[in-house]
């Protein structure tokens, strides 16, 4: 337990002092939020039919960015192969770092990111529910992400190639968060189905996840 | 499991291969003939759709393909990883681009199908929407096998990512459905409307001129496979000597 908290502490305080992380996430993720209304213009009616949608779609660019850092410094300057030599199964180590990734860049942005949609017009009463919705969903996205992390951590280029993998996955996770967050015309018992379900593929990633980053870090390792 | 590991022995598998490529071939050959022969010629047109129902002897089984190709590719990773079974990473590796294919061709029909029937090549119905998504992940999976360069690193990153995509697969379906639900409550849906055999028939063929096609091709491509990576041997040896 200690050991564990210890990986936790170093990845937060690493990604703390180093920078680069929530905060470069951050302005991407405000990048996105202006070019959309530039894309499609800016009606007041349309921009709030599709705000939820657009906030969604910038969490899961944001969180799956920032994820090539989870391994590849540690990758590097070999760390990571000094953990595969640890107490620590490689499966818990990656589950560490993900949740880090989560804790720094997927928790903030699904917090902040409800609260930028006054600049898409976002419908005041759904603020929370969206809230509540990307808090939960980006559990998932940061550790499929760390997962896509994971199998391109020794390729040079993989970053193109961890949108390839990981963004159909993202697929369950927008829809559910989606519709868990109240949007569209859906009633009320709708959207507490949605959120169970969102809930359930959270906690099915939060199994496999770990497995196959552990997997694929060997794999690199040998 | 015993059976399967007789034929781990690449030499003993190129030798089968050899035997039965032929005899593939020749069945693929012929159930497709009569297949398409039922199929456009035979098989009655619909009193709806007209002749564009033809489509579908085309396109059902390029679909049904499509998805057990994608099974096929899991249950081969798995066996690798399980069993450390050497031809499996091959098998598992040469499905892809065939699974590929089925699938870029049952949206390709499906798109056609659409233009007359629905009046546009493409809505976000739920079927074409996760077949999409099944297109995006045999696609990520071929991307793998091409971005890493030694081959036991990229067999096993290759299986992690089959065996990830197979678990998400259904839970992909599903969500899709659900918001297909939600959002277009009533555009088409083929559920209920019972199949007459004049139409029954001619598809089951295709759907077995489908699966001798892979069966075929899939053997075809092992071999190349094979024979391809005895090539970059022969190379390195000789880089060697010089």
């Amino acid at each position: 337990m200690k050991m564990l908290w210890a990986l936790l502490k170093r990845d937060l305080v690493l990604s703390w002092r180093q920078g680069g992380g929530v905060g470069t996430a951050f302005g991407f993720f405000l990048t996105v939020i202006v070019l959309l209304p530039l894309g499609i213009g800016p009606d007041a009616g349309v921009l709030q039919r599709i705000a939820p949608g657009g906030l969604w779609i910038a969490l899961l660019l944001s969180v799956l960015l920032s994820a090539d850092q989870i391994y590849s410094t540690d990758y590097e300057d070999g760390s990571l192969e000094l953990m595969t030599f640890g107490a620590v199964p490689l499966e818990v180590v990656s589950a560490i770092k993900s949740l880090a990734h989560w804790l720094t860049s997927g928790l903030p942005l699904a917090i902040a990111a409800p609260l930028l949609g006054f600049l898409l017009n976002l419908d005041t009463s759904l603020v929370f529910p969206l809230m509540g919705a990307m808090v939960l969903g980006s559990v998932g996205l940061s550790f499929l992400a760390g997962l896509g992390a994971a199998v391109t951590v020794g390729l040079r280029r993989g970053g193109l190639l961890v949108s390839l993998l990981v963004l159909p996955l993202y697929v369950p996770v927008l829809i559910f968060g989606i519709s868990a967050g109240g949007a569209g015309t859906a009633g009320p018992d709708i959207t507490a189905a949605s959120f169970a379900i969102l809930f359930a593929i959270t906690l099915v990633i939060l199994v496999v996840a770990p497995f196959g980053s552990g997997a694929a870090l060997r794999a690199y390792m040998r | 499991m015993a059976r399967i590991e007789k034929f781990a022995n690449p030499t003993r598998f190129l030798r089968l291969q050899e035997k039965v490529q032929p005899w593939l071939a020749a069945i693929t050959a012929l159930l497709f003939a009569v297949g398409l022969y039922y199929a456009l010629a035979k098989a009655p047109a619909d009193y709806q759709q007209g002749e564009t129902v033809r489509i579908m002897f085309i396109h059902v089984p390029a679909a049904w393909g499509a998805t057990m190709v994608y099974a096929f590719m899991a249950l081969s990773s798995a066996i690798a990883v399980i069993f450390r079974h050497p031809l499996a990473d091959l098998s598992a590796k040469a499905a892809a681009p065939i699974g590929a294919v089925f699938t870029f061709l049952a949206l390709v029909t499906g798109a056609l199908w659409g233009k007359p029937m629905w009046g546009t090549y493409w809505v976000w119905d739920a079927r074409l929407t996760s077949f999409f998504v099944l297109f995006l992940l045999y696609l990520g999976y071929i991307a793998v096998w091409q971005a890493i360069d030694d081959y036991h690193r990229a067999a096993k990153i290759a299986a992690i990512v089959a065996l990830v995509g197979a678990v998400n697969v259904p839970i992909i379906k599903f969500s899709v459905e659900w918001w297909n639900s939600l959002h277009q409550p009533s555009i088409m849906s083929s559920s209920g409307s019972s199949v007459h055999s004049s139409i029954l028939i001619p598809l089951l063929i295709m759907v077995a001129a489908y699966s001798f096609l892979f069966l075929t091709l899939h053997l075809l491509a092992i071999r190349s496979e094979l024979r391809k990576r005895k090539i970059h041997q022969l190379q390195l040896a000789q880089a060697q000597k010089v």
